[in-house]
């Protein structure tokens, strides 16, 4: 498979995630697009590791090209601390405002 | 066209579809279903790549673990399609514009460059549980370590953010 299918692919889901952010006003919803954007480049650095594992440059170490999936996991660690976190704070506000709606947190800008 | 190819568009269509159902569904609950789809298709991406333990992780800790915080935390603020607050229109169209226009001109800048680097499927032991083991506990043990204490860090400040403030009824 070319290289380039999986480029086009990850950048497809990338706007995506991008166009939801703009579009929806659901802060959970908001959350859920970068998840996806994140797991977008997840997959575009997968790919890149077996690009690096098909051209055969420094096949002398055994874990060669597996660096790209150590960050992948190491994405996925951060992703989860990050969800933890933001969800408190979604929860937080729905406790104090009543409502998940993005507009209602302009209060700082007047 | 040969068997790799088709279960790579099968993919690659269920994923894209998937996160597009996932931002245009009204109700959130569905939106959460469609982004455990997409995450499925993407464990199936990784199949296809034989990176097989990220393929398990992600299915464990993306569809199993963290969409079920959402799905909780959805269903415990009893959010639907008609509490759905609505951007109106007009943003909308230049939001999905603004997307579109992104997305031509990245794919024109990639479809100009001549890289002919080919992609290696369904072989390969990079991404078996060994090869990954052994990288991440003998070159990447200090980061591996230092997520451990970003965990406990999240883990207080999760509670810290949730907990009641008493401070402010007296």
């Amino acid at each position: 498979m070319d290289i380039k299918a999986y480029i086009i692919l990850s950048l497809a889901l990338f706007t995506i995630g991008i166009v939801g952010v703009l579009v929806r006003r659901n802060a959970i919803i908001i959350f859920m697009c970068v998840e996806l954007m994140l797991n977008a480049v997840n997959l575009l650095l997968v790919a890149f590791s077996k690009m690096h594992a098909m051209s055969g440059v420094a096949k002398a170490s055994p874990y060669f090209a597996s660096d790209a999936q150590v960050f992948v996991f190491f994405i996925m660690v951060v992703a989860a601390a990050e969800v933890s976190v933001g969800l408190a704070i979604i929860v937080m506000m729905y406790r104090n405002v009543h409502t998940v709606d993005v507009n209602f947190l302009n209060r700082l800008k007047n | 066209m040969n068997l790799t190819t088709l279960v790579f568009i099968l993919l690659s269509v269920m994923a894209i579809g998937s996160a597009i159902m996932m931002i245009s569904s009204k109700s959130p609950v569905h939106s959460v279903l469609w982004l455990i789809v997409v995450f499925f298709a993407i464990s199936g991406h990784y199949i296809l790549l034989n990176a097989q333990f990220l393929a398990i992780v992600n299915i464990i800790v993306y569809a199993g673990a963290i969409m079920v915080l959402f799905l909780f935390v959805v269903m415990l603020m009893n959010l639907n399609a008609e509490t759905e607050p609505v951007k109106n229109y007009r943003l909308q169209l230049v939001g999905v514009i603004t997307g579109g226009a992104l997305l031509l001109v990245l794919v024109s800048a990639v479809m100009k460059i001549d890289v002919e680097q080919l992609v290696e499927m369904k072989v390969g032991d990079q991404g078996l549980i060994k090869v990954l083991g052994m990288n991440l506990f003998k070159n990447y043990v200090l980061p591996f370590e230092i997520s451990s204490v970003l965990f406990l860090s999240a883990m207080i400040g999760a509670v810290v953010i949730g907990k009641k403030d008493e401070t402010a009824n007296q």
